[in-house]
């Protein structure tokens, strides 16, 4: 999930405006974006891109190793499905509101074909000052540059502001990865960290939570074991709790979930944990000093 | 969104599961007409979105009509839950012999649903999790196969709520569920199931194709939320309001938790979570008029970091919306990321605010500022 400036890469729906639009910044980080895919707009071209009418076509004609999905909620499942029988292994889904179901089956799919999804809900991967993938701001030289520093984030906007803080700080990043809002995502908290401690390029890592799902105290344990610092910060301390999922939710996450569980599962495992966004520098200053 | 428990048993008994025969009362009168016409024992449950309803007596029994008209006049107009009873479902009463449990849920750690059942229901459900949670049996189902029969029964050891279990997971799948839950799942002395509740959530993400099911549920349901609540979801936009002064308007889910925590977190009181992030970034006037409605607004603070939503077009609709309106009360600003040399030039230009470099100060500001006001008032 660590994204290289080589991987070919493939934008499904390229030819939505957003996909335009995007794909030309992408091009501008440095992705090396081989070819588009939409139904039935086969023989275009959306910014000197050739577009194949599938995932399938598109992986006849080039080598692909990451897609990135610019579809609508519904048509997504087709899509990762698609970009699944093309042999791709990378597929890093921008939607918000696919339902629940359909991830879940792509989600089967992509275990079954050895393939990482990241997302849904994910503003995508940057490798800064090599590529960058998805709706990230990758070409903003005042929040992506490249350095030592991996950010895991499961929001688009904080993760951005948490990245600029790293710039500000006078640092850069090994890696951005956006893990998505949602529920149920393909890639968690913990698969990211793993990538990022065992990448030689990373000295330390910072979580960007939020209220909501496991991910984070599922990770705690991991954390404990890591040689590398990891600085974490979790939005939605003071929100109220959310809507109860009947005693179901309870008996599964009992009181897991709260931002203030977060906070201590990763305060208990040796996390420094931010009470501001504004704070990531004194805290990088202080965990790479020793 | 919440299905009410009839219309959840109403599409439960359609697909042939075994739901008691029963009616809706708004009054004494319906219930007790209800009753005489189920005939027999009945129960009166009050229809309201929160759990634990028979431990805080929102359920009650009745042998003859006039003992549901009694029942339901003790029931209709009181506050269960924080909940106010405006509506009973009046059901036949089945003799139980004991009680099971049942749910059906997406389950983030397995990314799969994940059937719970126990052969122990009933009001304690939870504290039979604490106690004994190996009495809770749990099937994760690969939602490409689905619920095979023989692992039902494995979970629950019994043909005939295997049955029940096969059903209620094609239900759970056909209708988009996040959650399914049947609790008390009752067996009668002949050892036939009976659904005695249900509690479903279906994922809004659903809503484009199950279309008529989420129509049925608003037009029973009736609005949900505030006013201003309401008028936000027309608007497609994502608006809770809270007690405070603070108005906030950032972008994307996570930076907006974050901007309210950061106003708790240096003394201040948000009036309000509202995001414009992801296909919304570019609703920025309506939701600024949406925000400034709300009486108690004292000052606004403006978070935006922009990723796929651009600055510059966020912040043409702030200054938009407050070159129309004209608000008197004072704005603070934050702005980075994509756009924000525009955007961060259009404030200052056409509003004359200076936006703040560091988040913090902005929200400082804006704490700073409602605190201000209301002596401001006063001269």
């Amino acid at each position: 999930m660590i994204v290289r400036r080589g991987d070919g890469v493939l934008v499904q729906g390229i030819t939505g405006k957003q996909a335009t639009f995007w794909s030309e910044k992408m091009v501008a980080c440095g992705s090396r974006i081989m070819a588009g895919s939409s139904p039935g707009k086969a023989g275009r071209e959306v910014n000197g891109i050739p577009v194949y009418g599938s995932a399938a076509e598109a992986a006849r004609e080039h080598a692909l190793e990451v897609s990135v999905l610019f579809t609508p909620p519904l048509a997504t499942k087709a899509a990762v499905l698609d970009a699944l029988g093309a042999g791709i292994k990378t597929i890093v889904v921008l939607a918000e509101h696919i339902p629940v179901h359909d991830v879940m089956t792509f989600l089967a799919e992509a275990r079954d074909a050895g393939a990482q999804v990241i997302g849904p809900n994910t503003a995508g991967l940057v490798t800064p000052g090599e590529t960058s993938i998805g709706i990230m701001p990758g070409h903003a030289r005042n929040i992506f540059v490249p350095g030592r520093i991996g950010v895991i984030s499961r929001s688009g906007s904080l993760g951005t502001l948490i990245a600029l803080n790293v710039v500000r700080a006078g640092r850069g990043q090994s890696a951005f990865i956006g893990l998505g809002g949602d529920p149920i995502v393909g890639t968690t908290t913990l698969e990211a960290l793993h990538a990022l401690n065992a990448d030689e390029r990373t000295d330390a890592v910072i979580v960007v939570g939020e209220l909501g799902g496991e991910m984070e105290e599922q990770a705690a344990e991991f954390i404990a074991t890591m040689r590398k610092p990891v600085i974490a910060f979790i939005a939605g301390r003071t929100a109220p709790p959310g809507r109860r999922m009947g005693h179901a939710g309870a008996i599964v996450h009992g009181d897991r979930g709260s931002g203030e569980s977060k906070v201590r599962a990763l305060q208990a495992a040796g996390a420094h944990v931010l009470d501001t966004p504004s704070g990531v520098g004194a805290a990088l200053e202080a965990a790479l000093a020793s | 969104m919440l299905v009410p428990e009839h219309l959840g048993k109403d599409v439960l008994r359609r697909a042939g599961l075994a739901v008691p025969q029963g009616a809706l009362a708004s009054s004494p009168e319906e219930a007790a007409r209800s009753a005489a016409e189920l005939g027999g024992r009945v129960v009166l449950k009050a229809l309201i979105p929160a759990g634990k309803r028979g431990k805080s007596g929102g359920i009650l029994f009745a042998d003859t009509p006039s003992q549901a008209r009694a029942a339901a006049a003790q029931l209709i107009g009181k506050t269960i839950g924080g909940h106010h009873v405006g509506r009973l479902l009046v059901e036949r009463a089945v003799p139980i012999e004991r009680e099971l449990y049942c749910a059906i849920l997406n389950d983030p750690a397995s990314a799969s649903p994940l059937v719970l059942f126990s052969n122990e229901g009933g009001m304690d459900i939870e504290e039979l999790n604490a106690r004994a949670p190996e009495k809770i049996a749990r099937h994760s189902v690969d939602i490409r196969h689905g619920l095979e029969r023989a692992a039902a029964h494995e979970l629950c050891g019994d043909d005939r709520i295997a049955d029940v279990l096969v059903r209620l997971y094609e239900q759970f799948i056909a209708l988009d569920c996040e959650l399914l839950e049947i609790n008390p799942l009752a067996m009668d002395t002949a050892g036939n199931p009976y659904l005695l509740d249900c509690k479903m959530n279906i994922d809004d993400s659903a809503r484009p194709r199950q279309a008529d099911f989420f129509a049925l549920v608003e037009r029973d349901a009736g609005p949900d939320g505030t006013a201003l609540e309401q008028r936000a979801r027309e608007l497609g936009l994502y608006y809770i309001e809270l007690e405070g002064d603070v108005g906030i308007l950032a972008n994307g889910a996570g930076l907006t938790m974050t901007t309210i925590d950061a106003v708790a977190h240096n003394g201040g009181n948000p009036a309000n979570f509202l995001e414009i992030g992801g296909e919304a970034y570019t609703k920025a006037t309506v939701a600024l008029e949406l925000m400034l409605s709300n009486p108690r607004v004292k000052s606004v603070l403006v978070n935006f970091c922009g990723a796929f939503a651009r600055t510059d077009v966020m912040a043409e609709g702030v200054v938009a919306a407050y070159e129309t309106l004209k608000p008197e009360i004072p704005f603070s600003f934050s702005i980075h990321g994509t756009g924000e040399e525009r955007a961060i030039a259009l404030v200052r230009e056409r509003l004359g605010i200076e936006p703040h470099d560091v988040m913090d100060d902005a929200v400082r500001a804006a704490i700073a500022a409602a605190r201000r006001a209301p002596e401001a008032a006063k001269t």
